[in-house]
């Protein structure tokens, strides 16, 4: 059985930056448990040497050429910014 | 005359050679159309009428002078919400994403302004594609035709609802574990998932990219081998999109099974299948035989598997595709901030639904540090047990037969609050995406409250021509379009 | 000749200043262990994963697209040059390079990582267990082991607005390409990890893969630092300390977040595990807790990218098409051209001086003396000036026209000196320089007797020691000629004059 702890569904949340109010803490919590007691399945199968497939298709060499296409059109760029100054999205002061 | 909005795309390309009617024709019935029944069905984000019937008047001229235009001119078309168009929104059916404009067209769309196909709008669905009603949506739940109580399925719930109700002639849907077969099998339409790497998925807006691809939802088969020649193809900004010789799919559209085998894999007509689901399947099944076809029963142990794999991959990449949703560049910002901690987590929190949430969380977790061998390796190492097990099936079968959900569409607010149950009715679609297989479904008959029945067929890699030719044979030797309609019950 | 190799004598001026400036700490107990973590930015025309200019500067997000904006929807599409690019770093550093490579994603949040993960590479890098050779602190070879080189895309720029009252970011450098070599925990002072750096960037200088310009952040080292008892076998508790862009500051780095740990241990206390902001300005480093915050990148394959799987073929063609490396030039100059080992080694540290030696010498045709010229008064005048060799002003041509108007006779090699010194204030022709200064040598044997006549005349005592037996002498009446000419007189006629002279 998996067992998440209220812990680490508060890490959890902080990785992926999402606020969880207490009362949906244990719904969380609950919805997880079930799901990965499902995912737990995967354990059963018999993968011995088996390798893990990464893509859903074994293309390989995928390679561009180093050659300059500009998109010229920085105001499509930013026009959906919620706030922006001098070509440049703006946001609360970072300290670095 | 037949009322335009009842014929096939293939039908109206005929009229149009034959100028029995003219492009400015086929866009007013529909804008008609969906004036009359958008309201019932709910199908739209946004509509787009006034450019299209403008763009079909340019056509027109064009063709009124005598120029030489591509077949699909003037070909209106609804194109799933996610997605990107240049200039017109593209919301992913989210909060996140309600004023966004994409800088840039996604290739599918490239290919269609090429063909100068005109949107009639973008197409309602699960917010991000996560869900399988469309029930989900940021914005409004979209209603079956069939009965306008019930769901129309999902992700792709509004472009299997439009083409259903005849507010366009044909759809784009994207398919992750089952987004264009399911509501196409709720929907009483033709939906067919290709393979992993044939369509570009550039400017798709993702939800898992070793899963999703764009296909079409179509009135029949032949409208979709028709798309699917427009949509294929090599695309050098999608690297997994394969290069490969450009096939015609039409010439798959051979009225004849006879000698083909199918195999049906038993373990998708267990417990859990709606009786009525299997009956109808059962039916088909006899027809095939009765066709010509040989129908072997076989084993094919790995649903239960695929599912699980299937939800650990596409939460984990979900989770990691949607971190630049982050209220800097584009998408909703929040208006309680302080810090730049208070935009991510505020605006993410705000900006995105439950069911998004609770799969970035699912993703985040099975990622993290710990847990990553235990759910996402392992996820992967079943993906090729999944594949080994297809791989086998298709040296004895040209095809496999399944249901393409386990159920009917059902009633609007009845879908169960436990997330596990509600992705446990995915079991019958999800192999084929972690397989990377074409898949199809086909209307197969309704049950006995007059619902829409759908058979998927399963195709090996980039066999395509395999699934249309046995979805047409079927499609030609029975009458679902003619003996069923839609009613808009309330 | 006063020979001053520049490296060298950075590095001791360095340690000297500063390792035992905070006496009190048992440094001599203690031995530093390091590891490095070089980011260089590979000098291809577009981004790693679009067809964006990677040119540095331009208007705020000029140099951006939909994709490394990471609009919904795009995808990436590697660059090829990328790849070979890192394994010609590879091959250079004498790694072995990996037929079955991948992208991973590396997941967090950052406002200059515009898709909320950054592209890099986990467990299949491109490149793996290399090792350049260096010299330890008593000038014997060492080899520094290299763990691996992936690569990897740059994230944007976070520019702080003073009135404003926010931060702005622009994201002309996301998704520019940078190789990541990681080094294994092999070096033990700050000499030694500058001359490991100093070696990694003449090697990408020498293959072109990177410009390598520290001051514009192509060439960035971030330094695992640890300390241990000396005798002891485990290591102690690492930090990591970035935002060094300089030498100069790479080793004031070490040597104060070594102090410091120390310091701890000798207080009793425990080496935290964090990464630290070095501080050029205070000397100091500080404790970047921000980025630590939720530190599990939840690293996995990015289903966007497909396998990178290089065959022999590619790979032997990239290694045929490798250009002489530093290694291979310094045999050349010892067996072709006589140069001692050390010189050899000096010149061939920068691609840069060893550039402007071939080039000078094929004009001039006198290898030694052109390395003569380079390893003294021109690195010289580079210790002075703290100039990297690359900020030489002048060319190859001018250089080798100075030595031949040394070798012909037009000028001394004191004004050679002087002719070098102008060269660095204004390079041009060096004829002109001479005509300009009238720095002329006198070569006229009649001029050249009166002074040699007017010195002996003046100094009768040098003249008696000589004829005493005291050669020295001579030297000492030469110099009172070069004073009376100003340098210009030629050396060998009034070496001759005078012991013409002298013995009549």
């Amino acid at each position: 059985m998996s067992q998440v702890s209220k812990e680490e569904i508060l890490h959890i949340a902080k990785l992926a930056n999402l606020n969880l109010k207490d009362d949906e803490i244990e719904k969380y919590i609950d919805n997880l448990e079930d799901i990965l007691n499902f995912a737990n399945v995967v354990n059963n199968a018999n993968l011995e040497g088996l390798g893990e497939t990464i893509g859903a298709n074994e293309n390989q060499n995928v390679f561009r050429k180093d050659e300059i296409k500009e998109f010229k059109n920085r105001d499509l760029l930013l026009q959906n910014a919620p706030e922006q100054e001098r070509g440049m999205f703006k946001i609360p002061k970072v300290i670095q | 005359m037949e009322n335009i909005i009842d014929l096939t795309v293939h039908e109206l390309i005929e009229k149009l050679e034959k100028k029995e009617i003219k492009v400015t024709d086929i866009t007013k019935a529909y804008i008609d159309r969906i004036n009359e029944k958008e309201n019932d069905v709910q199908a739209f984000v946004t509509t787009t009428c006034e450019e299209a019937m403008k763009k079909s008047e340019e056509i027109q001229k064009k063709i009124d002078k005598g120029e030489k235009l591509g077949n699909f001119a003037g070909i209106p078309i609804g194109i799933k919400d996610n997605m990107c168009t240049k200039g017109v929104r593209t919301t992913c059916s989210s909060k996140m994403l309600e004023n966004f404009i994409s800088p840039y067209d996604a290739t599918v769309v490239e290919k269609l302004n090429n063909e100068e196909i005109i949107s009639l709008g973008k197409l309602n669905m699960d917010e991000f594609a996560m869900g399988a009603s469309t029930e989900y949506s940021y914005f409004k739940k979209t209603r079956n035709p069939w009965n306008l109580n019930t769901v129309p399925g999902g992700s792709s719930g509004g472009s299997a609802s439009a083409v259903a109700a005849k507010l366009v002639p044909w759809a784009l849907g994207s398919d992750t574990g089952g987004s264009i077969r399911q509501p196409a099998s709720f929907c009483g339409v033709v939906g067919l998932k290709p393979t992993y790497g044939l369509v570009s998925r550039y400017g798709l807006v993702a939800f898992a990219s070793s899963l999703d691809q764009i296909g079409p939802i179509t009135k029949n088969v032949q409208d979709s081998a028709i798309l699917l020649n427009i949509i294929a193809g090599h695309d050098e900004r999608d690297t997994t999109c394969e290069n490969r010789q450009k096939e015609d799919y039409t010439k798959a559209l051979i009225n004849d099974v006879k000698g083909m085998k199918i195999g049906v894999p038993k373990e998708y007509f267990g417990e859990g299948i709606n009786p009525e689901v299997k009956q109808k399947l059962e039916q088909a099944i006899e027809k095939y035989k009765e066709l010509g076809a040989e129908i072997e029963e076989f084993s094919l142990d790995i649903a239960e598997y695929a599912l699980a794999a299937y939800y650990i991959i596409a939460c984990a990449e979900a989770s990691s595709n949607l971190g630049r949703f982050d209220g800097i560049r584009y998408g909703y910002r929040t208006n309680k901030f302080n810090s730049l901690k208070d935009i991510y987590r505020n605006s993410r929190s705000e900006g995105f639904g439950d069911e998004v949430k609770r799969r970035i969380i699912l993703g985040t977790y099975v990622l993290s540090s710990g847990y990553y061998d235990a759910y996402y390796k392992k996820a992967q190492q079943v993906r090729t047990l999944v594949r080994k097990e297809f791989d086998k099936a298709f040296e004895k079968y040209d095809v496999l037969l399944t249901p393409t959900s386990p159920t009917v569409a059902f009633e609007i607010g009845t879908r169960s609050d436990n997330p596990l149950e509600m992705y446990l009715a995915d079991i019958c679609t999800v192999s084929v995406n972690i397989g990377g297989l074409p898949g199809i479904s086909v209307p197969c008959g309704v049950d006995s409250n007059g619902m829409p029945i759908g058979m998927q067929l399963i195709g090996n890699r980039f066999c395509e021509n395999k699934i249309i030719r046995v979805a047409y044979t079927y499609e030609q030797n029975t009458d679902f379009r003619e003996k069923y309609k839609p009613e808009f019950k309330k | 000749m006063n020979k001053t190799p520049i490296l060298e004598k950075n590095i001791n001026q360095n340690s000297k200043n500063r390792k035992y400036e905070r006496i009190g700490n048992k440094m001599q107990d203690y031995e530093i262990v390091m590891g490095l973590e070089i980011h260089a930015e590979l000098s291809t025309k577009t981004k790693i994963f679009c067809s964006c200019p990677t040119e540095f500067g331009g208007e705020p997000n000029s140099h951006t697209c939909p994709i490394c904006m990471a609009m919904p929807g795009t995808l990436p599409v590697l660059n090829e040059k990328v790849v070979e690019y890192a394994v010609k770093a590879g091959l250079a550093t004498n790694c072995e390079i990996s037929r079955d490579s991948k992208n991973d994603r590396k997941n967090y949040f950052y406002p200059d990582l515009p898709k909320a993960y950054q592209i890099s590479q986990f467990d299949k890098p491109l490149c793996e267990n290399g090792y350049v050779e260096i010299e330890d602190d008593n000038g014997n070879p060492k080899k520094i082991r290299l763990t691996r080189i992936h690569i990897e895309e740059d994230a944007g720029k976070l520019n702080h607005n003073e009135f404003g009252g926010g931060s702005l970011v622009d994201l002309n450098r996301a998704g520019v390409p940078l190789i990541e070599i990681v080094s294994e925990p092999d070096i033990r002072s700050s000499g030694e990890a500058e001359r490991y750096l100093r070696k990694i960037k003449s090697i990408l200088e020498y293959i072109e893969v990177s410009d390598c310009k520290m001051q514009e952040g192509s060439l960035r080292a971030d330094v695992n630092v640890s300390v241990r008892k000396k005798g002891a076998t485990e290591y102690g508790t690492r930090t990591e300390m970035k935002n060094m862009n300089s030498f100069k500051s790479i080793v004031r780095a070490i040597e104060y977040e070594a102090n410091r740990q120390i310091d701890v241990i000798e207080d009793g206390g425990k080496i935290e595990q964090e990464t630290l902001r070095w501080d050029d300005v205070s000397g100091k480093t500080f404790s970047m807790r921000d980025k630590e915050d939720a530190q599990d990148y939840r690293y996995f394959p990015d289903p966007d990218l497909v396998a990178i799987r290089l065959n022999e073929e590619y790979i032997q063609k990239i290694k045929n098409d490798l250009p002489e490396l530093p290694e291979s030039r310094k045999a050349r100059y010892i067996e072709q051209y006589g140069l001692s080992e050390k010189d050899a080694r000096l010149i061939t540290s920068s691609k840069y001086l060893s550039d402007l030696f071939d080039k000078t010498q094929e004009i001039c045709k006198n290898p030694k003396i052109t390395a003569n010229w380079i390893l003294s008064d021109i690195s010289k005048i580079l210790n002075e000036k703290e100039l990297e060799p690359d900020k030489i002003p002048f060319t190859a041509e001018q250089l080798a026209k100075m030595i031949i108007l040394i070798e012909n006779g037009t000028i001394s090699s004191s004004i050679g000196k002087k002719v070098i010194v102008e060269l660095f204030e204004k390079p041009e022709d060096p004829e002109e320089i001479v005509k300009k200064n009238g720095w002329i040598q006198i070569s006229d044997e009649n001029a050249i007797k009166a002074v040699v006549q007017k010195v002996l005349e003046n100094n009768p005592q040098s003249v008696t020691d000589y004829k005493a037996g005291k050669d020295k002498a001579l030297g000492y009446l030469v110099g009172q000629a070069m004073k009376e000419t100003k340098g210009k007189a030629n050396p060998q006629m009034l070496n001759k004059l005078f012991v013409e002279e002298l013995k009549k």
